[in-house]
């Protein structure tokens, strides 16, 4: 039980240099996974194609063996690192957590949702407040595997302290696979079981 | 506090509150900061630290004039001794006051990012911004692609580009690194420094206090809408004993290099703040005087704080 990109070839255009050359990378379920790598080498573009918001110019991703479901939702969920641009912006936050499928209020209690925060749309809320409904949302999705797109670099220390200890907790009861994106070592270090650079 | 060098801006009480409906017609003040004191000097880096969604970039947008239509400001800033009236704001922003926005979507998503960061100055500062963009690390045709064509991490290295480019004897950076990494990180940094020791003031908001500590002269800790400690950036680097406001410690334990601890509790939400100290339901020293005023700011050790036990 794996989520694998295969031989993946990425560019946005014919004309273009290729963004992706020929990279594979395997998480296992449980496993979590931190991928390093220098800004514009791709991380992003390989976490689009893994979560299924791109199609590989060649290549294949496959999730516990199957390509990744067209329809529904998806087994693999990301997360983004730019929350304003994950949510839609004439929609109120409620709506958004409730495009994940579930309603209740657990998941959001942990993270520190305030109640009164689901009324708002996202221009009203900070960057850190919005992403923590982008982590309630993939979370409740009930997906297999998780990607993490540089999640808390808009976040204040003690709250990403705060995020990473409910989705590793998360991811853990659940036994997810975790890829994550970031720069910082020393939060690689810490959250994940394995460091592989692109 | 050491006044060595001359304060650039100067801001004293402001408070800022939102109008919102709350319910049909009727409308209600969501303040979001309040009380707020911050200084920045030429030739210093002030980094601003604290609690997402602490006003932070609020601050920005009030000093600059760009606040949302429903927000109003109360309290006084000052630029150079002078009152910063919404006109003086509009003659400065941009030429004497720059800055660099927290969101990578303020890029014009139809324009080229070289003649974005050029701006509308004449001549173009072409060979100023090539200079920049290598320093940066940004590759050779960046100059002709447009934003949907970057990372993440070389948006925000164009947004830092457009602001060096000025001229400005303020810069107010707000989040200028997520995204990049350490190395660019620390080049953009590099840059900021150069442009404080020419004699500008750079506020340098960020999460990315770890840097923070290592590159600025001082640093203005934040919560709920208002400073709780400002204290020299050498305290910080000297580790928790050295600080004075328990918030300000434990940002400190929370960085994954020094324990990665969570603090129990969230910051308090704008409309339902506490009486007295806004930290006081999460602080282990509380007693009963912080939850029923607040407490003044003082001057403790060549720092500021506000709470009645820091020392």
């Amino acid at each position: 039980m794996a989520l694998k990109a295969e031989n993946i070839w990425f560019r946005y255009n014919r004309r273009d240099p290729w963004i992706l050359e020929n990279q594979s990378i395997t998480v296992e379920k449980g496993e979590r996974l931190a991928l390093i790598a220098p800004s514009g080498r791709g991380k992003s573009t390989l976490a689009m194609i893994l979560a299924g918001y791109l199609k590989p110019s060649s290549g294949q991703v496959l999730a516990d063996g199957r390509p990744l479901p067209a329809k529904g939702v998806c087994p693999v969920q990301m997360i983004f690192q730019h929350p304003e641009k994950a949510v839609n912006p004439r929609w109120r936050l409620r709506r958004v957590l409730e495009e994940s499928g579930r309603a209740d209020r657990i998941i959001p209690d942990l993270l520190g949702i305030e109640p009164a925060w689901a009324d708002r749309f996202p221009g009203e809320l900070s960057g850190g407040e919005l992403q923590r409904f982008c982590v309630a949302r993939a979370l409740m999705s009930g997906a297999d595997y998780l990607i993490c797109d540089e999640i808390s670099t808009m976040l204040d220390v003690i709250t990403q302290a705060r995020i990473w200890e409910v989705v590793l907790k998360e991811a853990d009861r659940r036994n997810m696979g975790v890829i994550i994106i970031t720069h910082n070592r020393h939060l690689a270090l810490k959250t994940a079981d394995r460091i592989t650079e692109l | 506090m050491e006044q060595k060098k001359e304060p650039l801006l100067e801001i004293r009480d402001l408070s800022v509150s939102f109008r919102m409906y709350s319910r049909g017609l009727k409308q209600t003040d969501l303040r979001v900061i309040s009380d707020l004191d911050f200084t920045a000097r030429s030739g210093e880096i002030t980094a601003i630290a604290g609690a997402s969604g602490s006003g932070k970039s609020l601050l920005s947008s009030a000093v600059l004039g760009i606040l949302p239509d429903n927000a109003s400001v109360c309290g006084r800033i000052y630029y150079k001794g002078r009152e910063l009236t919404p006109d003086l704001q509009k003659k400065l922003r941009g030429t004497e006051i720059a800055l660099v926005p927290q969101s990578v979507a303020y890029l014009d998503p139809l324009m080229k990012t070289g003649e974005q960061a050029d701006g509308h100055r004449k001549p173009r500062p072409t060979e100023k911004r090539e200079k920049l963009f290598r320093r940066l690390g940004l590759p050779e045709q960046t100059e002709y692609l447009y934003p949907f064509q970057l990372s993440g991490g070389m948006a925000r290295r164009i947004l830092v580009s457009s602001a060096l480019l000025t001229d400005a004897q303020l810069i107010i950076a707000d989040e200028p690194t997520p995204g990049m990494s350490l190395e660019q990180a620390l080049e953009a940094l590099k840059l900021f420094r150069e442009m404080a020791d020419s004699g500008s003031a750079v506020v340098l908001i960020t999460h990315d206090i770890d840097l923070a500590f290592e590159f600025a002269d001082r640093i203005s800790v934040f919560y709920a809408g208002t400073t709780v400690e400002t204290a020299p950036a050498s305290d910080f680097r000297k580790g928790p004993d050295a600080l004075r406001h328990p918030y300000s410690r434990a940002l400190w334990r929370a960085l994954p290099q020094n324990g990665f601890q969570p603090l129990d509790g969230f910051q308090p939400y704008a409309g339902a703040l506490p009486e007295g100290c806004l930290f006081a339901p999460r602080c282990p020293h509380r007693t009963e005087k912080c939850t029923v005023q607040v407490p003044p700011s003082r001057e403790v050790r060549g720092g500021e704080v506000r709470c009645y036990y820091g020392a």
